[in-house]
């Protein structure tokens, strides 16, 4: 999804473009990318072999399990912890968000799964960690749960779940 | 740093020789945990060399003073807007907006705006916009945008003052 053509095509016009203008600086600009590159490949894998365990503990059908029903609150919490642990691509979280919704459960949970999906990170946090230090990754994942959490208090109240 | 590797590689070597039994005696939770970790794989090493390429070319022909004057300490609320916009455009999850943030701030962005940057490249990314608008509807994704927007911007800039109190420097690690 996520419209890859277009960042391949622009990739390559500016890189066929920078070549004509100056190969050296080219060459230049090839070299940082793959230093760059290989500087976090090993954490990438790690990351993502995480992932693919957690999921298997925590399948789409569990995570629709914890969030329909139950207490009201109780679900956006636990949306709020499933969505900042795990890492989902959009393709994947928005036809689930899709089938729960359709199943009854609230814009306000979603919008907790959602939000801290997109935005909090425990598992990349190690990738986080290497480009703004621990402290820092840390500050960040805090602040952007107390967006979640007032995003999806937000759609509660605005879709008329709350209040 | 070597036994850290050693460690680091035999746990992969194990992982995959598990995946691979998984397929071999058809074990579902094995064959489960592989096909999860080919969805992100392809995801991101779809995205991940071309951004690579983008930041290096980035480095190489963007000046310092130019990124320092749109998006540097003197840039004012223009550069918060910028960084919204960059942020939008950007495809792919966190692990391709923080290379990009750290490039930014390594040519004279000023920390707030990187940290607008990261944010916005996490909830108004266009291309994921699209997508989500079809399934849960325009009215969830406004409210979403209206709310975590402000927010981020606001919480960046104090995020940025306290850290520049401290001389903070943003550092890539290498393993």
């Amino acid at each position: 999804m996520e419209n890859i053509k277009y960042l391949i095509l622009i990739t390559f016009s500016l890189l066929i473009l920078s070549f004509v203008m100056d190969r050296g600086k080219t060459i230049k600009a090839l070299k940082i990318a793959c230093k760059k590159f290989r500087n976090i490949f090993n954490t990438f894998i790690s990351v993502i072999i995480i992932i693919s365990i957690i999921l298997v503990f925590i399948p789409e059908t569990i995570i629709s399990h914890y969030i329909t029903g139950g207490n009201y609150y109780l679900n956006v919490f636990i949306a709020l912890i499933i969505g900042s642990i795990t890492m989902i691509p959009g393709f994947v979280a928005f036809p689930l968000s899709g089938i729960l919704l359709k199943n009854g459960v609230s814009y306000m949970v979603i919008s907790a799964f959602t939000t801290t999906l997109m935005m909090v990170g425990i598992i990349t946090f190690p990738i986080e960690k290497k480009y703004f230090g621990f402290k820092v990754a840390l500050l960040r994942n805090i602040v952007s749960l107390i967006i979640a959490i007032l995003v999806s208090i937000s759609t509660g109240i605005l879709f008329g779940e709350v209040f | 740093m070597k036994r850290k590797n050693f460690i680091y590689y035999s746990l992969i070597i194990i992982y995959f020789l598990f995946i691979l039994i998984s397929f071999l005696i058809d074990f579902q939770p094995g064959k489960k945990m592989g096909m999860n970790f080919r969805i992100n794989f392809i995801e991101m090493i779809k995205i991940l060399p071309f951004t690579f390429i983008l930041i290096g070319l980035f480095e190489v022909w963007v000046k310092k003073e130019t990124v320092e004057k749109y998006l540097g300490v003197k840039s004012g609320f223009i550069g918060y807007i910028l960084a919204i916009l960059l942020g939008g455009t950007t495809i792919g999850p966190m692990i391709v907006s923080l290379p990009v943030a750290f490039t930014l701030f390594k040519k004279g962005a000023k920390l707030s705006i990187v940290f607008t940057y990261v944010g916005a490249a996490a909830v108004c990314r266009i291309p994921m916009t699209i997508f989500e608008v079809s399934y849960l509807g325009m009215k969830f994704t406004a409210i979403r945008y209206l709310v975590s927007i402000p927010l981020i911007i606001i919480t960046s800039v104090f995020l940025g003052k306290y850290l520049e109190k401290r001389d903070y420097e943003l550092i890539e690690e290498k393993l």
